[in-house]
């Protein structure tokens, strides 16, 4: 699936090109050509920075797809993993780096953050997660929110390897947007950061936020069937709207009014753009499952799915995912059942779920936050090893944004987006030493030249300490 | 009672002990540590090859307080609309039965320092001290310390400034000291009044050192102008709360003798006060002399996190150019410390003998990640092992159905 998402964000644009090409005159009655409208209109231009190959060797791997490999070896070059395996031959002018002791990981991916959008600091002018003034804004795209300076991104990177991570709207609508990818490397625009080729995904929220917020507006909806209501009301619109729109790229003519919160929706329902869903307690998952099947369009994930251990098996048949946090719990109504053995269950049940972070601090902490998980699934009598718990924290999420052919695991070929850790990574006394992304050293810990100064901080108290 | 053989983690600085002894006795610590005497007639449990430790002390928590934080129904941690505000008294809010208590229990949290928020003023109410065990009786110390507001949000609290604040903060203590020399002459009832009678009383405690007055700031000058404080009102008992800009002005606060209760991994500039935040703050102020507690209190995981807080510290301490904390210090961090910084480490937060017996036996060591309780002993008493997360995990352990449905599972 990821796949032919990634080429079809490649050839739409060019079809425009083709109209050109017809051999014969048309006749005077003849439909003018189709021109599709631009599907990625604000590219990518991340380039990766400079590297030198390297081979770290002795070192403890989990290559992020479940396997392990002691005194292993790891050789990435022009900002690709080359090799992986036990003992391996450095090339000429590679850099050996010897990790006794240490860890080798894919760097982490963060399917759930706020960062850019609710950057740091947190004031009113800020504020740029949730366009909260109707309760679907499929229109809002995250990425145009994005404040590439953000501090969290370098404590993400520094503090908890995350190399990649997902910026998604906030909760407070049912639909509240389009999310971005990006890259965890510091830019002056948001392009810059741009993971390239990541498709786009739709920020859903179900449950107490949007009742909420729109409920004391005395607006809709202010209930859980006002919720499911209004969305009902939105994807009929949107089946019509791609009716049309189908047509029209197929047949030419007439093109139809272009309403840019329905192309969000239309490319929901073609499979081009992946649904990430808010949503905690199981029987409203349940409820969004159908509502998916009723108009054709695929749920992706469930983030924050408190309850999604209830419902396994359900969340298995639907290839659905859900992503999780350790132990939070209680902090809302729909929050009253989390337990911290949520993800162990729904990974014994075969079902996909993998960690999240949604939070600033967080972030930096989420190979912390699969330790928790590992240990009460142990006292559970459900024990994970932990090469299969690193998949929690790369190649899972990779796979739910629909990049893991090119990130998420040390295959060869893959971007070289690695973490060498201090120790073992799920131990509370462990933290990164170096963080590469595409091959790049970006972060490290022995080298305070490697470790970043947003322009925020430059000149303010504390800049460039070990924060 | 002796728990013996088991690394003994005592809770007062001190680096653990490996097969150390605890002996408990009516409730309180009899002796802990390396050649501890088994009394005869003793009930011994043996603890080799795992942890015994002193019982987490969570502070600025709200524990016991709200059953779910965003039902406000559920909720008397804050107040906003009410008049009264230094006076407020969240002790009798106190819900030993909460399924919190129960579940933050088992992650090793035998005591918490709760505290109201500040609503609608800078005068939040006075926190209480509480235990977690399994008994109605949950109220350690009712009225324990005073809670105020200042920097940012005490500013928008008392109207829109630092200075309106400070304004509000001293006026209310020149008020609470005018009802003491006259009270047949304050004011305190009409609707004018600033300062109710019960504010002012409440202040009076403050004022005469009776109980601490914890007051919540993170900037460095914000803490300049706290210290200040004492310069017109000798006998406060000052306690920073938060204090992310704490280490810029560490030296000041070891002079001034005030302990911190600090957010150990708060590293993001989250507000333009918070600019100089930095995971070294709660290292470079122990280093520098300042007594430290870690608070966990609110965070979306529960209290027991603390410990991860403070395994973090011990982590940093290997990381070139950070200042952490070497393990006992940090242990300490989460029991002595924040018992300290409210003046009750005679009491509770350490297995120092004399103390309360809230012992926690681990399967490892407590700040690590693995680790989990396998006995907890609060004021001596042994603990059910049982919590409503672990009765919904073995109800869902295999999620689909059988015979009934999971409703008819009693567990």
């Amino acid at each position: 699936m990821a796949r032919a998402m990634l080429a079809l964000t490649i050839v739409a644009v060019p079809l425009a090109g083709c109209a050109g090409k017809r051999e014969r005159p048309q006749p005077a009655a003849a439909k003018a050509p189709p021109v599709p409208y631009a599907r990625d209109p604000y590219p990518s231009t991340y380039r990766a920075y400079p590297g030198v190959p390297t081979l770290v060797r002795n070192v403890t791997v989990f290559d992020g797809e479940g396997v392990r490999i002691d005194d292993g070896s790891v050789l990435f070059a022009d900002g690709k993993v080359v090799a992986v395996g036990r003992a391996l031959d450095a090339p000429a002018g590679a850099q050996v780096i010897d990790g006794q002791g240490k860890y080798l990981t894919p760097g982490i991916v963060d399917i759930h953050s706020h960062l850019g959008d609710y950057p740091s600091p947190g004031v009113q002018a800020h504020s740029d997660g949730n366009e909260a003034t109707a309760a679907v804004t499929a229109d809002v795209w995250a990425e145009h929110s994005v404040w590439p300076q953000d501090p969290g991104f370098g404590r993400a990177l520094a503090n908890g390897g995350v190399t990649t991570l997902q910026i998604l709207p906030g909760s407070a609508n049912l639909m509240g947007g389009r999310s971005v990818v990006v890259k965890n490397v510091y830019a002056r625009t948001m392009q810059a950061m741009k993971f390239p080729g990541a498709p786009y995904g739709l920020k859903m929220a179900c449950g107490e936020n949007p009742k909420r917020v729109y409920g004391t507006r005395n607006q809709k909806p202010s209930t859980r069937m006002g919720n499911v209501a209004v969305d009902r009301q939105t994807w009929a619109r949107a089946a019509a709207y791609k009716r049309k729109w189908d047509k029209y790229e197929k047949e030419g003519g007439d093109p139809p009014e272009r309403d840019i919160a329905m192309d969000t929706l239309r490319g929901v329902l073609a499979g081009e753009i992946l649904v990430q869903n808010h949503c905690y307690r199981a029987d409203e998952m349940a409820i969004v499952l159908d509502m998916a099947r009723e108009f054709g369009y695929k749920v992706t994930a469930f983030h924050h799915a408190v309850e999604a251990y209830k419902i396994a098996d359900l969340l298995k048949a639907n290839g659905t995912c859900a992503a999780v946090w350790a132990d939070w719990y209680g902090f809302k109504m729909e929050s009253f059942d989390g337990i911290g053995e949520n993800l162990a269950i729904l990974d014994r049940a075969g079902a996909c779920a993998f960690i999240h972070s949604d939070d600033a601090n967080g972030i930096q902490r989420l190979n912390q936050e699969v330790a928790k998980v590992m240990a009460s699934a142990r006292h559970a009598g459900m024990p994970v090893t932990p090469e299969h718990a690193w998949t929690w924290l790369s190649i899972g999420p990779a796979k739910a944004l629909g990049i893991d052919r090119v990130t998420g695991s040390l295959r060869p070929g893959k971007m070289a987006d690695v973490v060498l850790w201090n120790g073992d990574p799920f131990s509370v006394y462990t933290r990164p030493e170096k963080v590469w992304v595409d091959g790049a050293l970006l972060y490290d810990a022995n080298d305070p030249r490697r470790r970043p100064v947003s322009d925020f901080e430059l000149g303010q108290p504390g800049m460039g300490d070990v924060k | 009672m002796a728990i013996t053989g088991g690394t003994v983690a005592i809770g007062d600085g001190s680096a653990p002990v490996e097969r150390g002894t605890v002996v408990i006795a009516n409730g309180r610590i009899v002796a802990a540590g390396r050649g501890v005497a088994v009394p005869a007639g003793a009930q011994v449990i043996d603890a080799t090859g795992k942890w015994v430790a002193a019982g987490i002390v969570s502070a600025m928590s709200d524990l016991s307080l709200i059953d779910a934080d965003g039902v406000s129904e559920s909720n008397d941690v804050g107040a906003r609309n009410s008049p009264y505000k230094a006076s407020i008294d969240v002790s009798v809010a106190v819900n030993p039965a909460g399924v919190k208590v129960a579940n933050e229990r088992l992650g090793g949290v035998t005591r918490a320092i709760v505290s109201p928020s500040a609503g609608g003023s800078i005068f939040a109410g006075q926190g209480a001290v509480i235990d977690l065990g399994a008994d109605a009786d949950a109220v350690t110390r009712p009225r324990a310390f005073q809670y105020v507001e200042l920097g940012e949000d005490g500013g928008r609290l008392a109207g829109g400034s630092r200075p309106a604040a400070y304004a509000l903060l001293r006026d209310s203590l020149a008020q609470a000291q005018d009802y003491r020399r006259s009270p047949a002459a304050f004011d305190g009832r009409s609707g004018d009044a600033l300062l109710k009678r019960a504010d002012a009383q409440a202040l009076l405690r403050v004022l005469d050192g009776t109980v601490p007055l914890l007051v919540h700031v993170q900037r460095a000058s914000d803490i300049r102008i706290v210290l200040g404080l004492r310069r017109d009102y000798p006998r406060v008992r000052l306690v920073l709360v938060g204090a992310n800009e704490g280490w810029l002005v560490a030296p000041e606060i070891a002079a001034a003798g005030v302990p911190v209760i600090a957010d150990a991994l708060a590293d993001l500039p989250i507000a333009f006060e918070s600019l100089a935040a930095t995971e070294s703050n709660v290292g470079r102020l122990r280093a520098a002399g300042v007594r430290v507690g870690l608070m966990g209190g609110g965070t979306q995981s529960g209290d027991h996190v603390l410990r991860q807080f403070a395994g973090n510290l011990v982590a940093i301490t290997r990381i070139p150019g950070a200042t952490g904390l070497e393990w006992g210090q940090a242990f300490a961090a989460i029991t002595s410390g924040p018992a300290a910084a409210i003046g009750m480490d005679g009491e509770i937060g350490s297995l120092r003998p004399g103390r309360r017996a809230d012992v926690v036996l681990w399967d490892g060591d407590p700040l690590e990640l693995s680790s989990a309780a396998e006995a907890v002993w609060i004021d001596g008493r042994p603990q059910p092992m049982d919590s409503r997360q672990k009765q919904l995990r073995d109800r869902y352990l295999v999620p689909v159905e059988g015979a009934l449905p999971k409703a008819y599972e009693r567990r």
